[in-house]
């Protein structure tokens, strides 16, 4: 693997990990704080059991059944596909046009939610606070696992992925449990930016590369220059962006 | 089948989301790019930079759309 992909590889997985754990961890915190915290611990291992079933089986199975070329070609349209949604909302909400995330608003919706729901009782486990839990962690997760899993196969290694995710996860939960409160001051709204950009930015990489699939030889397509395609193509994607959001800006003030 | 259904659902909100234009336009783009590699003489390079433009394009569009149907 070459360093630019190491380190974008390790970049991308703490990056993206670390926003979708201050969503869970808002969760998280509005269900321990209001309902107690052993169902929501509940809640919360039983979606990472499911979550880590999930990344090993779903890595396994790309990995072993798919040749290298055509793993580039699913992997990265779906990567790039996905990108481009984040990077899309993040050009907007730059722009003025779409709502910026507001984590102690969602802090407040869950409370004032767990307050309001019942008094339901199974396995011994106060049910809201366990569903509400797993359903937070596990529908996050979801999107660090299919970061985990596409970086992981183009780059070549799983485990630097889940180590970066691990570590985003790690710094997210040691500052939320430390404060006692959702991560507001976190700058949510850049870092999707940010992430949005590496994934439209290697999606765009691996898919064209697994474009080669389709050739006689069904190897990899190179790009000019190689893997300095990879920086090149990030800085084209920025100024897009910036050009979008310069584009766009001021039909906000239409949109009002 | 309401659980087949509701996967179903699940995956295309999670990977397609807001705008269903990205996920075509990014398909069109590659699948003609698959047919430069496949049945042309085109140089690998030259594809893989049409390419690249090529999804800066749909990008781009849907952006532009999205503003639009906001502003209107």
């Amino acid at each position: 693997m070459s360093t630019g992909d190491a380190v974008g590889l390790i970049t991308a997985t703490l990056l993206a990990s670390g926003v979708e754990f201050v969503e869970a961890l808002t969760i998280v915190l509005a269900m321990g704080t209001t309902r107690g915290w052993r169902s929501t611990w509940a809640g919360v291992g039983a979606a990472l059991l499911a979550l880590a079933v999930i990344t090993v089986f779903a890595g396994y199975a790309l990995e072993q059944w798919l040749p290298e070329a055509l793993v580039s070609l699913v992997v990265g349209t779906l990567l790039l596909v996905f990108g481009l949604q984040w990077l899309r909302k993040a050009i907007l909400r730059a722009a003025g046009l779409k709502a910026l995330h507001d984590e102690d608003a969602a802090f407040r919706a869950e409370v004032d939610a767990a307050a309001r729901a019942g008094d339901e009782r199974r396995l011994g486990l106060d049910w809201f606070a366990f569903v509400v839990s797993f359903k937070g962690v596990f529908l996050e997760g979801l999107e660090i696992v299919f970061i985990v899993i596409t970086f992981g196969l183009n780059a070549g290694s799983i485990p630097l992925a889940v180590v970066g995710a691990a570590l985003g996860g790690a710094i997210v939960i040691a500052a939320g449990f430390a404060l006692h409160r959702p991560l507001a001051r976190v700058p949510e709204n850049t870092i999707k930016f940010v992430v949005g950009l590496l994934l439209t930015t290697f999606g765009t990489f691996w898919a064209v590369e697994g474009l080669g699939w389709f050739s006689a030889g069904q190897e990899r397509l190179d790009w000019p220059g190689g893997d300095l395609a990879l920086p090149a193509l990030l800085v084209a994607w920025c100024a897009l962006a910036w050009a979008a959001v310069r584009l766009v800006a001021p039909r906000a003030g239409e949109a009002v | 089948m309401r659980f087949v259904t509701a996967l179903a659902r699940f995956w295309w909100d999670f990977v397609v989301g807001d705008d269903w234009r990205i996920a075509v336009g990014v398909v069109l783009v590659l699948g003609a790019g698959a047919v430069l590699v496949a049945d042309t003489e085109v140089p690998h390079a030259l594809v893989a930079v049409l390419a690249a433009v090529g999804i800066a394009l749909v990008a781009l569009c849907s952006i532009v759309l999205a503003t639009r149907r906001n502003a209107s």
